[in-house]
């Protein structure tokens, strides 16, 4: 993975603080600490049911913590506590300087709306107005994933997975975002369709200077695409470090047994 | 003069959960100083530790305790426990290391491999192309192969691409694990030239290398791992 531009006095983009849901007396997220800085990838990886996607969701305040807080540095350098953002301004950051690339991109798209008016619609939604701009855009952006531009007329449910997929990349990226949530983005597509979404990910990443908080069970994606990774198991993060040094020199016996569970290329 | 590498007391032992938690120790006390301009060969038996020294001088195998000094940007900074983005910063601008093995991307192309480390640091794509080349070249790689991924290349080429990209960059420190392992004659004679070519530029270099020959071409001095053995 190439390395971002880290300058070493930035401030953080995102800090969790002692993160924790219960669902009743079921404990999915247990003071969950760390900073995010832009540029910066972040896999999170672990088993299902270790917590990883509510932590997600707390991240992306789409869930309530229980306790514990997450503060975000806004684009005019304020940083805020998320709880105590409104619902307006926590929808305007969702459209603007977030992005949230979903496991089925049936959940991130319009699925019956043509794939130029899905990639148009954020710009909409942060104020242009001008129609031969936007469609230029929404090309761009189109070519930029790879799908062909003849395409745009076309609805995403015409589209193969692969497709849908970079479908709804080209969505979250068109307005810009410096922080991408993402759940297991390669999860159910097949494994050719996959290393080309990889690769396009790893160098749209890397251009942009995104920073991206990723969930996967695997560690091949997380070495990849990520610079740090958190093994979470039962709720808490158990080993933290930079990808090669935790998945080279695991020390935990979860994390060894995840590592060790991997098949020979 | 001021060391770019000092290395004291460090220590490793791998501890086997899945194996009932036997301990296997690696290396202990490990201490050494580079110099710029200066390299440095590890010797001793398989299984010694070598790999694991050049991998914990890269921040990739944690040390237990002990300290791994690294001149970065004037300053000596302790890569045993310095943060995973001061390791990074680290590596971006301070220490480049050639593996035994490429680990492409698939789908990305040779010269873009080969390139990437002076993208990352800033420069041009049309430039660091062309210095990709120039190193390509020389490492007899056909331009016919630039434009293909390095996935389906015999292993000799590959090793030679892994070399490129781990050359290209101006860094003051390079970490070597058997570059020649599987070159034919010639290229393992611009090997030994590339090294020299850093050397006179102030390069702090460590190396692992099998072969006799190459070892006196290169070495200004021998670190014996033997003496590091971690008694079990």
């Amino acid at each position: 993975m190439a390395d971002p531009d880290l300058h070493e006095n930035e401030e953080p983009l995102l800090v969790a603080t002692s993160l924790s849901k219960s669902f009743g007396r079921i404990a999915a997220c247990r003071d969950v600490s760390f900073a995010l800085y832009p540029g910066e990838v972040l896999a999170i990886v672990g088993e299902s049911g270790s917590g990883k996607s509510t932590l997600l969701q707390l991240l992306s305040g789409q869930l309530a913590a229980s306790g514990g807080h997450v503060s975000y540095r806004m684009r005019d350098g304020v940083t805020r506590d998320l709880a105590t953002l409104g619902e307006a301004e926590r929808r305007f950051l969702f459209r603007t300087d977030w992005g949230f690339v979903h496991q089925d991109p049936a959940q991130g798209l319009r699925m019956a709306v043509s794939a130029g008016a899905n990639v148009g619609e954020r710009l909409m939604a942060v104020g242009w107005n001008h129609y031969g701009r936007i469609r230029d855009t929404a090309s761009d952006w189109l070519t930029r994933v790879e799908i062909d531009v003849a395409r745009i007329d076309d609805a995403p449910r015409t589209y193969s997975g692969g497709m849908r997929q970079r479908l709804q990349i080209a969505r979250n990226l068109v307005t810009e975002p410096r922080l991408v949530f993402m759940d297991e983005p390669t999860g159910g597509l097949d494994v050719s369709v996959q290393a080309r979404l990889l690769d396009l990910l790893r160098s749209l990443v890397a251009e942009l200077h995104l920073a991206v908080i990723i969930v996967t069970h695997d560690l091949a994606v997380a070495r990849l695409l990520s610079h740090r990774v958190m093994v979470m198991k039962g709720g808490r993060v158990i080993e933290t470090g930079l990808t090669d040094q935790v998945l080279d020199d695991p020390r935990e016996p979860y994390t060894q047994l995840l590592v060790s569970s991997i098949l020979p290329p | 003069m001021t060391a770019m590498i000092d290395i004291a007391d460090a220590n490793k032992t791998f501890t086997m959960h899945l194996q009932g938690g036997i301990e296997l120790p690696v290396v202990r006390g490990v201490t050494f100083q580079v110099n710029p301009g200066e390299c440095v060969v590890l010797s001793g038996p398989s299984g010694a530790g070598k790999s694991s020294i050049l991998k914990m001088i890269f921040g990739n195998y944690r040390c237990d305790s002990g300290r791994i000094g690294i001149r970065h940007r004037g300053a000596l900074i302790d890569l045993a426990s310095a943060e995973p983005r001061q390791v990074l910063n680290v590596r971006r601008a301070t220490i480049g290391y050639v593996s035994q093995f490429l680990r492409a991307v698939p789908r990305v192309a040779t010269i873009d491999v080969v390139a990437e480390p002076l993208i990352v640091n800033g420069m041009a794509r049309a430039d660091a192309q062309a210095r990709a080349g120039e190193l390509l070249h020389r490492l007899n790689i056909p331009e016919r192969l630039w434009r293909l991924p390095p996935a389906t290349f015999s292993g000799g080429e590959q090793q030679r691409v892994n070399i490129a990209r781990g050359f290209i960059s101006d860094l003051p420190i390079l970490l070597l694990d058997e570059p020649t392992a599987s070159l034919d004659a010639a290229n393992r004679g611009v090997v030994v030239e590339l090294i020299a070519e850093k050397k006179r530029r102030g390069v702090a270099v460590v190396a692992i290398v099998h072969d006799d020959e190459i070892r006196h071409l290169i070495a200004d001095r021998i670190v014996d791992v033997a003496s590091f053995a971690a008694a079990a």
